[in-house]
């Protein structure tokens, strides 16, 4: 299967590291990063491009350009990876909808134009017969889109919650665990790579209700968008606090939740007892689906990383394949 | 609650037996032989807990067994959350944060455990709230939430039960 890749950031590597090492059946016919690009209807060499990167800092000629890479290369599908404008959604709305007109599936990682414009796209994508996948977008390598719409599918979800930023679940872990005050936390996620050099996303929950936004609209249908979401983030919390929860046998962590029937859609640290399946440790994701046959699943895994996030790609790529076999 | 039935034998029995059948627990039983009412009728006062929402039926399985029902006391606050309270807490009027509470009549703040760290430095203090139901419980967060809100306060409830 023809693929062709916007972004060349840890996502956008980690897939083709993995595609390059991985007997998949994917061949790479367009990259795009932010400076360059190139594409070969044969297939391109992808570790020749990884090293082009590795050493000049971009990938291909720098006359052309992502759009090109969309308007012209011979693809499959278009593997969106740059980096999420939570206002617009742009460029890669844009992408993504030239990719769709062009009759081309399309799979991202990219939550600005899932959680902005997904009813748009989706619609776009069902008058084009193809599809959009966004797997990667929440949750990291959880499969929490197949879940629902695969595994669940005939189900009615009642309500969503789950720990779904890794970087905030961090600090809370290393405050509950050694008595950090939330700047020193905070401090040592950025030491570890865990946090960005700006943080306000991860810690004003800004990131995780970008995911429940995702999640409701996919699950119910909706149309919420990121200012419907009650927002507190954990960058008030105290070290005393986390004290006085432990006390009680419970701990504190950012829990996104959204239950349409109450209306429900929030994002705020809560109180768990330290026995409950949401509180995982470290950068760890988390989230329970409760359904009305089903009852309450939960599932555990990695929310963030190039290799695991490529996962969440190969898996909608996987889908794509199997799905339309036989039908290009 | 207290009751009047029959002084007869197995009239007691007959009257505790519809408690454990809707969910209820017996604290205590008190039998007050010297308070006979008239008609040979005998008074006995039960402390007993049950959700809020059987007690009706209760009565009415009480009263099924030929038992009166006399009266029935205080309700108790059987609802119980617990939440992490973090700003200038003291300063913002605790009396009055939880005065606002306490005068619902159907939810009161019965623990608080604070720590204050130094001056200009927010506290973070654990309340222990008791409310007559889940419903009350809700009313009583809400006014909790608009109090945070008035008085910049970071209010940290807990996950509760979905469904």
């Amino acid at each position: 299967m023809k693929i062709a890749i916007l972004g060349m950031g840890a996502v956008g590597r980690g897939l083709l590291e993995m595609a390059d090492k991985k007997d998949l059946g994917l061949v790479v016919t367009g990259i795009a990063d932010s400076k360059s690009a190139l594409m070969d209807k044969d297939g391109i060499h992808i570790d020749e491009v990884l090293e082009a990167k590795r050493v000049h800092g971009f990938c291909g000629d720098k006359s052309l350009s992502a759009v090109d890479i969309v308007s012209h290369a011979d693809y499959e599908v278009l593997v969106e990876v740059t980096p999420t404008n939570a206002t617009t959604g742009e460029p890669a709305l844009t992408f993504i909808r030239s990719a769709l007109e062009r009759g081309k599936h399309v799979v991202t990682s990219n939550k600005g134009p899932i959680a902005r414009k997904y009813s748009l796209l989706q619609s776009l994508a069902e008058k084009n017969g193809v599809s959009i996948r966004f797997e990667a977008t929440v949750c990291g390598a959880i499969p929490v889109m197949h879940t629902l719409t695969q595994g669940l599918a005939g189900n009615r979800v009642l309500a969503v919650f789950g720990v779904l930023n890794g970087t905030s679940n961090y600090i809370l872990t290393r405050m509950e665990a050694e008595g950090l005050t939330y700047e020193q936390a905070l401090m040592e996620a950025r030491e570890m790579g865990y946090a960005e050099a700006d943080p306000t996303y991860d810690v004003k929950g800004i990131d995780a209700a970008i995911k429940l936004v995702i999640l409701s609209n996919t699950i119910w249908g909706l149309d919420t968008v990121l200012e419907d979401v009650e927002i507190t983030g954990i960058d008030c919390l105290t070290t005393d606090a986390l004290r006085l929860a432990d006390d009680q046998n419970c701990t504190i962590r950012l829990i996104a939740q959204s239950i349409p029937s109450r209306g429900v859609l929030r994002v705020s640290p809560r109180i768990l007892p330290k026995t409950h399946p949401l509180v995982v440790e470290g950068t760890l994701n988390a989230v329970t689906i409760e359904t009305d046959m089903a009852g309450e699943i939960t599932m555990i895994g990695k929310g963030a990383g190039s290799v695991e996030t490529a996962s969440a790609i190969i898996g909608d790529l996987m889908f794509i394949r199997d799905h339309y076999a036989g039908r290009h | 609650m207290k009751l009047e039935m029959k002084d007869a034998p197995g009239q007691l029995v007959a009257a505790l037996q519809p408690i454990s059948e809707v969910g209820g627990n017996i604290i205590a039983v008190i039998h007050q032989r010297d308070e006979k009412a008239e008609d040979d009728r005998l008074g006995v006062q039960i402390v007993l807990e049950i959700p809020d929402d059987r007690l009706n039926e209760l009565i009415a399985r009480i009263k099924d067994k030929g038992v009166n029902v006399v009266r029935i006391g205080k309700r108790r606050l059987l609802y119980t959350q617990t939440v992490i309270m973090i700003g200038h807490i003291m300063h913002t009027d605790l009396g009055d944060t939880v005065d606002r509470i306490d005068r619902t009549g159907f939810a009161e703040v019965t623990d608080m455990n604070m720590v204050m760290p130094a001056i200009n430095e927010p506290s973070s203090a654990l309340i222990v709230i008791r409310a007559v139901d889940r419903n009350e419980m809700e009313q009583t967060m809400e006014i909790l939430r608009t109090v945070a809100k008035e008085k910049d306060l970071l209010i940290i409830e807990p996950l509760e039960e979905i469904a």
